[in-house]
């Protein structure tokens, strides 16, 4: 039996044959590094978005909205959205929620950010970003989102900015009929994002809001949240907040056999606490080795057997630089410290890195 | 023993270890002052460059599409050559450095660049970062003290085919790119000793064809016949930009470490050396240019040789700003800030290749070290 391969319209050959002649008049360079210039945004760029706003929401969070790329593909409301943002020159990606409506492709949406004390990232969107700023993103993803159809019992648990997923969820206007109750936790009243829009749904009765402050109620535990909530176990519940609420939400739901109906968003699920030395794990070669706070990685790799790629041992000629997945390293020359989570992949010199936590590094 | 303590005055003979690890300690400062400080206005500064460069290059071209009018040709011969000079410079030599690996932008980082030259970008990163700058001015370890085709130190034996250096300098710097192509391979090495065969010398020299295949596809096929009836006259223009830019990227580098007062040493000095001996060691064996802002940007700033030696992965940017504390520091520990301006050092360097075609003279056994006068490369 014979298939045929489908031949692509003459137009999309004659499209990539176009754009190879292209790429052979710009070499060394890519026609798109020229378009670059002047349509970061167009279709078929690397994805990047234009900040058209910042509107404050309270004293340490603010909304950003972002005009997408041509490639954006939308987002379903509950989703995070990954942002590369150059921060004193530096670029750093951190996830945020979207905090906008369903939205079509080519509109803008919304992250809402909480400035988290020595953040650097969250204090320079609350405070710094400027309108007009170019940031890079990657497509919106996330499966913390509602099922269809949409149950009829729902709850929220949320605390501090573990409201913006649910604030997606609430103003795309899927929960429309359907029985929601948000418990909230936040310092103050002040301190609740979004406040006065709950309270208007709230009063419209859209959903039952249970606000609690932890200055006043102190901090939000499953036994008040029994007290609050008495069906809250028959309900399809979301919940989005620090880990040690999250733990807590797990542990219960567990306990009592439902775990599941609990569904929890955890931004950073590793939190990295930098120390002396580590395990060093480099991923490709699937070896694993512990260091020490003065060996320099490239050491540990080769004294484990791994081909490791190197030069001048001095940190002069950037022939060993390799990407750390994940985990925390610190500059022997200077101890200047280097993190990563996942998706960061930042490039380091490992002749001149040892370990401070344990390290991934992709090779 | 290093070969400057053979000489008739050692220039650091009055500094003890201690003073050396106090230079180095000193140094070191210099550049924590500078990593802490870096950021925002660094990354504006190489973008703006980048985006000068790439507009410059595209408006040059596109005029060069009438360059059957001569007034075109000028115009765009004179912007592609200030183009393929600052990308090389500038921009491709400094990324490659990875001097601006921290903003962790992918596009402008050393891992993923590759420049407007016929050697590809991690072959020069080898034998320059690794080789070169680990070594510098090491006779027989730093293949860049005469490219090893040159004798450019009394230090280094003379040969009857040194005669002709003259002549392979002014050819090397017409066609530098592909000297340096050649170079980066090692291809006379590898010929002379039957290494040419092997497999990974192959790949390497395959990687060099396909690179300056698509070079000369661009310069001199594609954009002379995107010209239509200015055909010839594009070839010519960039023909000429390349000229202008191969001459003044090999008068630059030949300002850094040919010039007199440049000092040089031997294999052996470098066996257990100190953080604060490689200091000094680049400290002495490289040489600056004196000149304006924008000279030190046409050069890459490699006029600040020896701020970029000290510092190889520091911003370009930060070279003239450290210069005086640099400096300063040499003068506290009586070292030779050897500077100059670029006629004076290109002089300078021209010289030492014309003087050095000829055996050593011997008054004393040794060769007279003393510049001449008129060519004296001393910092002013």
């Amino acid at each position: 039996m014979t298939t045929t391969v489908p031949r692509p319209p003459a137009t999309a050959s004659l499209r990539r044959r176009f754009l190879r002649l292209a790429a052979a008049v710009t070499t060394p360079l890519l026609p798109d590094d020229y378009l670059d210039l002047v349509a970061p945004l167009r279709s078929g760029a690397d994805l990047r978005g234009r900040i058209l706003a910042v509107r404050p929401e309270t004293r340490d969070a603010a909304t950003v909205v972002v005009q997408p790329g041509r490639d954006w593909r939308g987002h379903v409301p509950g989703q995070y959205v990954r942002l590369g943002v150059d921060v004193d020159g530096v670029r750093q990606w951190r996830a945020y929620s979207v905090t906008s409506a369903l939205g079509g492709r080519r509109d803008p949406f919304a992250i809402t950010v909480k400035a988290i004390p020595d953040g650097v990232v969250s204090n320079h969107l609350v405070r710094r970003v400027r309108p007009g700023t170019i940031v890079q993103l990657d497509q919106a993803t996330g499966d913390f989102v509602l099922p269809t159809p949409v149950p009829t019992r729902v709850l929220f648990v949320t605390a501090g900015s573990g409201i913006t997923p649910v604030m997606g969820m609430l103003r795309s206007g899927a929960l429309a009929g359907a029985d929601v109750t948000l418990v909230h936790s936040a310092p103050t009243p002040a301190d609740v994002i979004f406040g006065a829009e709950l309270r208007d749904r709230a009063a419209a009765g859209a959903l039952r809001l249970v606000e609690r402050h932890t200055d006043h109620d102190g901090v939000l535990t499953t036994a008040d949240l029994a007290d609050l909530v008495p069906d809250h176990l028959d309900r399809q519940t979301w919940a989005c907040g620090p880990v040690g609420l999250l733990d807590a939400l797990e542990a219960h739901w567990a306990a009592t056999g439902h775990a599941e109906r609990l569904h929890t968003e955890r931004f950073r699920p590793t939190v990295i606490s930098p120390g002396e030395g580590g395990t060093v794990t480099f991923g490709r070669a699937g070896v694993t080795v512990t260091a020490d706070g003065a060996t320099p990685l490239l050491d540990a790799g080769e004294t484990a057997g791994v081909l490791m790629p190197s030069g001048c041992r001095m940190g002069i000629c950037f022939g060993c630089v390799l990407p750390l997945r994940q985990g925390a390293v610190r500059d022997l020359r200077n101890g200047a410290l280097t993190t990563a989570v996942p998706g960061d992949g930042v490039l380091i010199q490992t002749c001149v890195s040892a370990a401070a936590g344990p390290c991934d590094i992709d090779h | 023993m290093t070969v400057i303590q053979r000489k008739p005055v050692n220039p650091i003979a009055h500094l003890t270890a201690e003073d050396i690890e106090v230079i180095g300690k000193e140094l070191d400062a210099i550049r924590d002052r500078v990593l802490a400080d870096r950021g925002e206005r660094d990354a504006r500064y190489i973008r703006r460059v980048i985006k000068t460069q790439r507009s410059l290059e595209l408006s040059s071209r596109a005029v060069l599409l009438f360059s059957l009018f001569p007034p075109a040709w000028v115009v765009g011969t004179v912007g592609l050559s200030i183009a393929k000079i600052l990308e090389n410079m500038e921009i491709g030599h400094n990324v490659l450095h990875g001097q601006w690996d921290w903003m962790r932008d992918p596009k402008i980082h050393s891992t993923t660049w590759e420049w407007d030259h016929v050697s590809p970008a991690d072959q020069w990163k080898h034998s320059h970062n690794e080789l070169h700058h680990r070594y510098t001015n090491v006779i027989g370890k730093d293949n860049d003290l005469g490219y090893g085709i040159m004798r450019v130190d009394e230090d280094q034996p003379w040969r009857p085919a040194h005669l002709g250096q003259p002549l392979w300098n002014l050819i090397n710097a017409c066609f530098f790119e592909y000297g340096i192509a050649a170079y980066d391979l090692e291809l006379r090495g590898n010929l002379k000793n039957g290494r040419h065969k092997s497999p990974e010398f192959r790949a390497r020299a395959r990687a060099v064809g396909r690179k300056i295949r698509r070079q000369v596809l661009k310069d001199y096929v594609l954009h002379p016949l995107l010209s239509g009836p200015s055909f010839l006259t594009t070839l010519a223009a960039t023909f000429t930009a390349n000229l202008i830019r191969n001459l003044w990227s090999h008068s630059v580098i030949m300002c850094g470490h040919f010039p007199e007062g440049v000092e040089t040493f031997e294999k052996t000095s470098i066996e257990g050396e100190t953080r604060g001996e490689w200091y000094l060691r680049q400290m002495l064996g490289s040489a600056n240019i004196s000149g304006s802002r924008l000279m030190h940007i046409m050069t890459g700033n490699l006029s600040h040789q020896i701020e970029h030696h000290l510092f190889p992965d520091l911003p370009s940017n930060r070279y003239g700003e450290i210069a005086p504390e640099v400096r300063a520091l040499f003068d506290r520990y009586g070292l030779k800030y050897t500077t100059g301006s670029l006629p004076k050092q290109v002089a300078s360097a021209w010289w030492k290749v014309i003087r050095l075609s000829l055996p050593n003279r011997k008054p004393r056994g040794r060769a007279d070290d003393r510049p001449t006068p008129a060519l004296a490369a001393t910092g002013a």
